[in-house]
């Protein structure tokens, strides 16, 4: 852009060629730069294929972001047409034609209205052309379709030498020029155009292939300076024209080793613990109704929960049925898009060729920046190209999302079973990490198993798990494997279910017999309290015996010594009376 | 008197220009043996004024347009062709 400030012709003394902006998204990257500074360049192809559209945003864009002037010839349109063409691209051409930014000089010229008598030249055109430039101050010229001349003037000759002599000219007023021109049959231009304008040529192209058209953008030549040769997608959209240059295919990105969570715990388990690498490519693939867009939507939620932002590109559903169908599995989606963090982009495959698909899921990526994009499923693709088409459009994009450090879930539809003749678009090579969900069928039932088929740069689980969808989540179990085989679903259940019940069976036997010897142990006690008891009182009885006898033994004693005593003649009868008493 | 006149040409030239000397030649020539009296002659000099080649539409010079009477015709070159200048100019001879 500070080159562009300098205005000036290419100061031959300068090696390299001074350019001049487009502007156009895309095409200053595949040009190096621009248009080349004070030269004329061609922009040729067929009817319909963004000619003028691509010239008049030449103009636009150098008069609204470089604040160069510049001049639109247009021997095809009115101004007020050209207006209203542009104002479908949210240019507003009367604004800039008041600003002095633009001129807009239509050419009118009618074959049945002239009488050729004789020796002429364009100095007319010359004229207008150098009034409308000096007026403004024009450094940007377009003369759109300048063919136009041969089908009002037939002498070919003067119109020829004119031409020429107009290219030459131009370069001498040191404005950047653009010329279009219709293809013709064999040559680049009907009118070989291509011989004098020899700086540059653009040719743009509209290819239909299986009834989807593809705009392409190809850069025939462009003296002095390094440009790309392929032939790059363009868009035409809302926004004008933007170019996809194929990302250079050096495998230098950097990597991350942060990682995402894929939304499903027992998976992360599965992945080393961790989850995805930041910037990794992840392809789930399976057959039909195993899951695929609730392991994406999951882990667009996760990201979303994380404050990612996330970019889900729906190729057969609506996200409004998405979002109702990810509700059923407890994963509301309706907040992150409220907040910002997740947008969708729902088409129809058909809509566009797959080149344009590229173009405009990186233009889509280029604004939101999302950290988390996803396809879903890449296999309707093909119904817009062929498979080897589809592989090389997702490795430039997979290329480009590495590259800008964006994780990408790719889901895709196997249509075998057979892991070994599973390609899944030739991809897996590509992507980091592969997850196979495959359909186990046992006992009349269809379960969903999982497997991690590759995870790079991160140890992993080689078990394969059985997939649960539930109303609240997805989750991932054991199977169990069993003397019939592997177990899951109702069979898994059923088993353990049946070890469940051995288990309560078994308690139960354990408590009984508990039971029992705290019983015996008191039966036991009863029986020892009975003897104790038994003991005691056989034990008084003799006591009692004893204590008798004593008790006889006493009075007789005591009798005796009464009686001894009585015998001296001491006391009265009395005392002689109480032992009398007692003894009865 | 000048509504009168029934033709009304403007022929529009680049200075000095050898095509445009010629044709001012021819022209006038043409006019005087063909429409002695009943034309009118507009010169200019598209070099003078630039911005009259924008409102008149024109390309290649010299240019004579015949206003009046309608349809309006363009003649494009040097006007040495005299048989298609008054073709142009919508003149009948009867030789």
């Amino acid at each position: 852009m500070n080159q562009k400030k300098s205005k000036s012709l290419p100061d031959p003394t300068i090696g390299l060629l001074q350019k001049s902006p487009t502007g156009i998204s895309g095409l200053d990257e595949i040009t190096r730069g621009g248009l080349p500074l004070g030269r004329p360049t061609l922009i040729c192809g067929s009817a319909g294929c963004g000619k003028t559209l691509m010239s008049i945003e030449y103009i636009m864009r150098g008069a609204l972001e470089f604040n160069e002037p510049g001049v639109f010839m247009a021997f095809e349109e009115k101004a007020e047409e050209l207006a209203l063409n542009v104002a479908s691209l949210g240019f507003d051409l009367e604004q800039l034609i008041k600003d002095q930014l633009v001129r807009v000089d239509h050419v009118h010229i009618e074959r049945s209205e002239i009488e050729e008598t004789g020796e002429y030249d364009l100095d007319g055109l010359f004229i207008r052309l150098g009034y409308a430039i000096d007026s403004i101050g024009a450094k940007r010229v377009v003369l759109d379709t300048i063919e136009n001349l041969f089908s009002g003037l037939s002498n070919e000759n003067i119109l020829r030498s004119e031409l020429r002599r107009l290219f030459q000219w131009l370069k001498e007023k040191g404005v950047t020029a653009i010329i279009t021109g219709e293809r013709g049959e064999s040559s680049l231009t009907r009118q070989g155009l291509e011989e004098y304008v020899s700086d540059c040529v653009i040719l743009l192209d509209h290819r239909i292939t299986n009834q989807i058209s593809t705009r392409l953008l190809r850069i025939v030549k462009y003296r002095g300076s390094m440009h790309g040769t392929n032939e790059y997608p363009f868009l035409i959209d809302e926004e004008g024209i933007s170019v996809l240059p194929v990302t250079s295919l050096q495998l230098d990105t950097e990597v991350s080793t942060d990682t995402l969570t894929s939304g499903i715990a027992t998976l992360d388990r599965m992945l080393g613990g961790k989850g995805f690498y930041k910037g990794s490519s992840i392809l789930v693939s399976g057959t039909a109704g195993t899951g695929k867009t609730s392991i994406a939507a999951s882990f667009a939620n996760a990201a979303c929960l994380e404050k990612k932002r996330c970019m889900y590109f729906a190729f057969e559903e609506s996200p409004s049925q998405i979002i109702r169908n990810m509700l059923s599995i407890g994963i509301d989606l309706r907040g992150p898009i409220k907040d910002g963090f997740l947008e969708f982009h729902a088409s129809r495959p058909t809509l566009h060729g797959l080149e344009m698909h590229l173009v405009s899921i990186h233009k889509k990526i280029k604004r939101f920046k999302p950290d988390v994009v996803i396809l879903d499923p890449i296999t309707n693709l093909i119904t817009v190209g062929s498979v080897s088409e589809v592989k090389a459009m997702l490795i430039r994009l997979v290329d480009f999302l590495q590259n800008e450090k964006i994780t990408v879930m790719f889901t895709a539809l196997a249509l075998n079973n057979t892991v070994n003749e599973q390609t899944d678009e030739g991809i897996s090579s590509l992507v980091d990490a592969w997850l196979l969900i495959r359909d186990i069928e046992n006992n009349g039932e269809r379960n969903r198993g999982l497997y991690v088929m590759k995870s790079r740069g991160m140890g992993h689980s080689n078990q394969v798990r059985e997939f649960i969808i539930t109303s609240q989540g997805l989750n991932l179990v054991d199977v169990y494997l069993g003397p019939d085989g592997v177990l899951t679903g109702s069979a898994r259940e059923a088993h353990i279910l049946r070890e469940e019940t051995g288990l309560a069976l078994q308690d139960q036997a354990i408590s009984r017999k508990d039971r029992e010897i705290s019983r015996k142990r008191k039966v036991l006690e009863a029986k020892i309290a009975g003897l104790q008891t038994e003991f005691e009182s056989v034990e008084e009885e003799l006591n009692k015996v004893y204590l008798e006898e004593e008790l006889k033994a006493e009075i007789q004693n005591k009798t005796r010594q009464e009686l001894t005593e009585r015998r001296i003649g001491k006391e009265a009868k009395n005392k002689v009376q109480s032992p009398v008493a007692k003894k009865k | 008197m000048e509504s009168a006149l029934e033709y009304h040409l403007e022929l529009y030239i680049t200075g000095t220009s050898p095509n445009s000397v010629r044709a001012i030649n021819n022209v006038k020539s043409i006019c005087e043996e063909y429409l002695k009296g009943n034309y009118e002659l507009k010169i200019f000099d598209v070099y003078q004024l630039p911005e009259i080649a924008q409102r008149e539409q024109i390309i290649a010079l010299p240019t004579l347009i015949k206003k009046n009477p309608s349809p309006q015709r363009r003649l494009v070159g040097d006007m040495s062709d005299t048989a298609k200048v008054l073709r142009g100019l919508g003149i009948v001879i009867n030789d």
